[in-house]
């Protein structure tokens, strides 16, 4: 199945997917026991993980054998992106940064 | 001003951060080698940002769709919390209102509507603030998102504008680290998902999420318990 296919397939299933866990107690309106803690800390720790486990590897792996590469580009700029966006909380400021960073460490490192 | 307007001046200082998420939201799709179409619907149909990109990087990297459909549900796991906290505040309203209404759930309409509903009380127009909120913010979401997808199909290859989508993870990563738990959970994930990089299917990310989540968790328990 081609990646255009497969994409297709889940927008409608993520999306689907998605509106149930939105609808799942605001169309029931059930007063909602509270959350077992361990829920509750489980929950929370999702987003954490999930944003790490893409971050990580992409910015500390490259090229096609998925080499690590630890003073790459990439890292360096995506640690003075993490920088920003740690002290300023700005999405935007920490794109732009980032790929300034990234363009400036890829034209003097290859030089 | 109706409670429809209030809610959308309460949102829009948010969309400065918002849209420009939307727009590497509607980029990545393009830079995954999907159409704009696709882009589309992807912020149609999930209407979530992080889901959103976790799902087209997942399809970049070939994942099985199984693995791809569960990650991105998993990632919007806290809509569920969301709605239960908020369903007690809109019992007043018909179901289908309701059912409408949940289509624009979103953590933005959320959060100011739940302050809202804390320090206004018995409003019967409680639904409309949250439609003002949440319409606002998908209008803006939308546009950003065909912005993004047209722009990434005119700027040229030289320019590295696939990496503003780890940079955007790293953006939202860190408002959601708060304490050593979420701390331990996140370097966890990015260790494991970084040393199985190279399993087929990008397994590595589902694999190294959840030893994040599991140890992360372990770690809150055992703090709680103490």
């Amino acid at each position: 199945m081609s990646r255009a296919m497969t994409a297709w397939i889940v927008v409608v299933a993520a999306g689907v997917g998605t509106y149930a866990l939105r609808a799942s107690f605001m169309v029931m309106a059930h007063r909602a026991e509270d959350l077992p803690p361990f829920l509750r800390e489980l929950l929370r720790m999702i987003p954490a993980a999930a944003l790490a486990a893409l971050a990580g590897p992409a910015l500390l792996r490259g090229g096609e054998q998925h080499q690590l590469a630890l003073w790459s580009p990439r890292f360096l700029a995506g640690f003075v992106a993490l920088m920003v966006a740690w002290k300023f909380r700005s999405l935007f400021a920490t794109i732009l940064v980032g790929l300034v960073a990234i363009v400036a460490l890829e034209t003097f490192l290859t030089t | 001003m109706t409670a429809f307007g209030q809610g959308a001046r309460d949102l829009s200082p948010t969309l400065l951060g918002v849209v420009p998420f939307g727009v590497v939201a509607g980029l990545a799709a393009v830079e995954a080698d999907l159409s704009v179409s696709h882009a589309i619907g992807f912020s149609v149909a999930m209407f979530a940002g992080a889901a959103q990109l976790v799902a087209i990087e997942l399809l970049a990297s070939d994942s099985q769709l199984v693995v791809i459909v569960t990650t991105a549900l998993v990632v919007n796991l806290r809509l569920v919390m969301y709605s239960a906290s908020i369903a007690p505040y809109l019992v007043n309203h018909r179901r289908r209102d309701r059912a409408v209404a949940a289509y624009f759930l979103v953590d933005q309409a959320y959060a100011l509507s739940l302050i809202r509903y804390q320090r206004v009380d018995g409003e019967d127009l409680r639904i409309w603030y949250f439609l003002g909120c949440g319409v606002t913010l998908w209008l803006a979401w939308q546009a950003a998102t065909v912005v993004g997808a047209l722009a990434g199909n005119l700027v040229p290859d030289e320019v590295p504008l696939e990496f503003a989508v780890p940079l955007t993870f790293l953006a939202v990563l860190v408002p959601t680290v708060v304490d050593r738990p979420t701390l331990v959970a996140a370097l966890v994930a990015a260790g494991v998902a970084t040393s199985t990089s190279r399993l087929p299917a990008n397994l590595g990310m589902p694999i190294g999420t959840s030893s994040g989540i599991l140890v992360g968790t372990a770690l809150a328990m055992h703090r709680r318990s103490r």
